[in-house]
């Protein structure tokens, strides 16, 4: 599976929280340490930060987010928030260690590694709770033998009961898209796939059995991300509504500056749109907001897949 | 009592004047104590004198075992002889999060067998974390003709079967009551087996299962159960097929729907609003399964006397919330899923003036990627418009320190606060810092606190205050936590009424452990696992303190002087017999 390209978003949206949003300029390794998801971070490494609105979602930052390698991503994907990514832009920013991942200054420090990594390798099958594509991928990130523990390899962490996890998977809660009309069907009728935007500080989450069309899907993901690229959001950059916004993004994505993107089953990264929508919901692992800059390349590969299915 | 009553009793013969035995008769100090509930104050009065004693154990008719393994059924049944209620709880706390082995014990069987022999007018059974199986089920069955309320809460080991038998052969049955256990849902058809005959349910919760059950069947048999007040069902049954029970109970207290969310008519939402509106008693409503927010004002009539929503497995956003709370004033306990996000929290603090309770669970807690749900803002917002609330469960995946400073401020009066930060070991967002002053305010402002879970990057500071300030500390669970012995060793030696302790994946070793020696007999157990505790360590425990029973659990693969679970308990029974191979008693 193509994990390095899936990876590179994940990597800046794992390490980026609304509140945690720095509108800062810094180029490569220190923006994105300004927006890691481990909330200390920022504070200890940076003492430059200059910007302490925490609720305001710069523009610069998000659009602006630098592509970072995707051993951060993975590396940040693949730990819990507080190990690793300290360090001044240096590679390997985010890889779980700077000497290993349970210490670095203000993290766990006392904390026994032996212990941590015990339950968090996933060396036999009661530890993995939920499969976690890039933990697999992670391993191979990580500093040597110590398998960066992704959360939810962590036995029975966070404590919540087998039942309510069990309920909790089996039918997720419906996707929030504000707009009242995500139906959660029951059992079948559910087809949850992510959906990141390049520079978004999170995912979301859509059912696109709801959607009739590609116009359905584009219209409703517009709605949704469109805080991110306006800098006005919520405390949470839930999607406000806002007519100027939308249009903003609209612009944003009917311009050239993104595209959307999607994961087929067989790992691939496809440009929308190309394929039948029913084809295209029978395959769509994830969706991408990917920067246009980065989607060169990915249309002949759309083409030609076409072609060979057909 | 009649004056002569009492001279009489003064001339027996047991009684002598110079020495001054109790004035009242046996059967008098009976009924006196036959009037006390709380097994606390029993335990209590049993140990004042031995005519107390003995008055308290022929008069004690529900006996309450913390620990399955502290006692043995037969000791139970020597020193009380008229039970007729019995509440069991079996494995540690943390088994409920995968943490104990598949076949670590507790099972319920042996305490049956005893208990058919000595309590054969046995009423009520409520196990919570025991194993039972299908073959146990049937021999309560037919074991207790008197049989009146089966409560199940966080079992395993039984199917639908087992169920089919307490249906078919339980004539006096009252409460059926299936909670959140390890079932093997085999099928609907057990909800058939109450015969027609049958009309004494009064609690009826199957909210458990997931299979379709005969809707008829149960339909008949809520409408001829005339007591029936809670009635908690699955997510098999309809809105519609809700409205058919609803109108033939109407004096539900306790309501858990079915799914709430198929596509109703007009006509179909106010039938359904209109049965709703005719539940006066209702004050629990729970269930809610996948609600659609267009449907919700249907519940609004009811809305007004509820006291406890349950929202937990509906998944609304913070608008829907808001709408439904605004005719919820009375409402006392809440629990909801972290989709309605800070700003349904806000709308909690301004609806709900006399919420006592707040759970808030998380929609997505293993999805790294998807960050919304709460934060220390809605928190706030909620301590800000409910000065009464007692009881606190929140996920979240930020907090300050200074937003849990501020919020037991407004709320002092906390006896259970349970603090979930779910990434392990996060500290301070804003100032980077480990949380540490979070608890102590909260150890040093809620004087009554009973039960704290701690979570985010804590030192030994933290402990230090939980061992200075909270004195009336009963329960306390700890994950990821603390920098060295010193931090267990402060809670060991500071907190006086502790009787549970769970630690996970904390840095405390052998010393800490040991500080520990004098104390644990006084509580019910101590769980440590994914700490430095060695063999060595719970060997000289084991060997130092005879009337604890020091279980260590090995993991495959790790170091042999490692002690990778231990679970000590304090026991009357000695050590178990029934232990699986990977639990060593030492």
């Amino acid at each position: 599976m193509s994990k390095p390209i899936e990876h590179d978003y994940i990597g800046l949206s794992e390490q980026q929280l609304p509140s945690m949003e720095k509108s800062s300029d810094k180029k490569d390794g220190l923006h994105l340490k300004d927006t890691e998801l481990r909330l200390g971070l920022p504070g200890s490494e940076s003492p430059e930060r200059e910007d302490h609105d925490q609720n305001v979602l710069s523009l610069k930052s998000f659009v602006s987010g630098a592509k970072r390698g995707f051993s951060d991503a993975l590396d940040g994907g693949g730990n819990w928030v507080f190990s690793g990514g300290s360090g001044g832009g240096t590679e390997g920013l985010f890889s779980p260690r700077r000497g290993g991942k349970n210490n670095g200054g203000k993290d766990l420090s006392g904390l026994d590694s032996g212990s941590v990594l015990k339950d968090g390798a996933a060396q036999k099958p009661s530890v993995v709770q939920e499969k976690k594509p890039q933990v697999a991928a992670t391993s191979s990130h990580g500093n040597g033998n110590i398998a960066p523990a992704s959360k939810a390899l962590v036995v029975g962490w966070p404590p919540i009961r087998s039942f309510r996890k069990n309920t909790l998977a089996a039918h997720p809660p419906k996707n929030d898209d504000g707009d009242g009309n995500a139906e959660a069907k029951l059992g079948s009728g559910c087809l949850y796939v992510k959906v990141s935007m390049d520079g978004a500080p999170y995912l979301r989450k859509v059912d696109l059995k709801i959607y009739g069309s590609y116009k359905d899907l584009s219209s409703a993901l517009e709605k949704m991300f469109s805080c991110f690229t306006i800098g006005q959001c919520g405390s949470h950059g839930v999607s406000s509504g806002d007519g100027l916004t939308e249009s903003r993004l609209i612009d944003l994505l009917h311009g050239s500056e993104y595209v959307l993107t999607y994961e087929d089953k067989d790992g691939d990264w496809m440009l929308v749109g190309d394929v039948p929508w029913e084809m295209f919901t029978d395959s769509c692992k994830r969706l991408r907001i990917m920067k246009s800059t980065e989607a060169i390349g990915l249309a002949p590969r759309a083409m030609e897949k076409c072609k060979n299915r057909t | 009592m009649e004056p002569s009553e009492l001279k009489r009793s003064k001339d027996s013969p047991n009684s002598d004047e110079s020495t001054r035995r109790s004035s009242f008769p046996d059967e008098v100090l009976e009924r006196v104590l036959s009037l006390l509930k709380s097994h606390r104050d029993r335990s209590s009065v049993s140990l004042v004198c031995k005519d107390w004693y003995n008055a308290e154990r022929w008069s004690r008719t529900h006996v309450f075992i913390g620990n399955c393994y502290s006692v043995s059924p037969e000791i139970v049944a020597r020193r009380f002889p008229k039970i007729r209620s019995v509440t069991l709880k079996g494995k540690p706390r943390f088994s409920d999060f995968n943490l104990v082995p598949e076949n670590w014990g507790a099972d319920i069987h042996a305490w049956l067998v005893v208990f058919a022999a000595k309590y054969p007018f046995l009423e009520e059974l409520r196990l919570k974390r025991m194993a039972i199986s299908d073959e146990s089920l049937e021999f309560l069955a037919v074991s207790f003709p008197n049989f009146k309320a089966l409560s199940l809460l966080s079992c395993d080991g039984f199917s639908t079967n087992g169920l089919a038998a307490i249906a078919t052969h339980c004539k006096n049955l009252t409460e059926l009551d299936i909670q959140e256990n390890g079932i093997d849902d085999k099928g609907g058809s057990w909800l058939s087996c109450f015969p027609e005959s049958f009309t004494s349910l009064e609690v009826l919760n199957f909210a458990n299962l997931s299979s379709d059950i005969n809707f008829d069947a149960l339909e008949r048999l809520v409408g001829r159960c005339k007591s029936m007040r809670v009635l908690k069902l699955n997510r098999s049954v309809s809105l519609e097929q809700l409205q058919r029970l609803l109108v033939n109970a109407p004096q539900l207290a306790e309501l858990g729907t079915g799914s709430f969310s198929e596509e109703l008519t007009f006509r179909q939402y106010v039938e359904l609003e209109s049965a709703l509106s005719n539940c006066q008693n209702m004050h629990t409503l729970y269930g809610l399964w996948d609600a659609k927010g267009i449907y919700l004002p249907a519940l609004y009539p009811v809305c007004t006397h509820l006291t406890f929503l349950n929202l937990s497995y509906a998944a609304l956003r913070s608008d829907e919330l808001a709408k439904l709370l605004a005719h919820c004033p009375r409402l006392k306990r809440l629990w909801v899923l972290d989709t309605v996000e800070d700003k349904g929290l806000e709308a909690v603090g301004l609806n709900c003036p006399l919420l006592e309770e707040l759970r808030v669970f998380p929609a997505d807690p293993f999805d790294e990627e998807i960050i919304h749900g709460v934060t220390e803002a809605g928190f706030v917002a909620v301590s800000f418009g409910c000065p009464r609330l007692q009881y606190v469960l929140y996920f979240c995946r930020q907090m300050t320190n200074a937003a849990v400073a501020t919020i037991v401020q407004n709320c002092p009066d906390f006896t259970h606060f349970r603090l979930c930060i779910m990434n392990p070991g996060q500290p301070d967002y804003i100032t980077n810092e480990p949380m540490d002053e979070a608890f102590g305010a909260v150890v040093k402002t809620c004087t009554k606190l009973q039960r704290l879970s701690v979570s985010g990057r804590l030192t030994d500071l933290t402990f230090e205050y939980i061992g200075r300030y909270a004195k009336n500390l009963e329960t306390l669970s700890v994950a990821f936590a603390g920098s060295s012995d010193w931090g267990m060793q402060c809670v060991m030696g500071g907190c006086s009424k502790l009787r549970k302790l769970e630690i996970r994946d904390c840095p405390f070793g052998n010393a800490a452990l040991l500080s520990g020696l004098e104390k644990y007999e006084s509580m019910r157990s101590l769980w440590m696992s994914a700490c430095n505790v060695t063999m060595n360590g719970c060997r000289l425990l084991a060997r130092e303190m005879p009337r604890l029973n020091v279980e260590v659990m090995k993991e495959d693969g790790s170091d042999d002087s490692q002690a990778d679970k231990v679970y000590v308990y304090r026991s009357i029974a000695g050590p178990r017999r029934d232990a699986p191979p990977s639990v060593l008693t030492l």
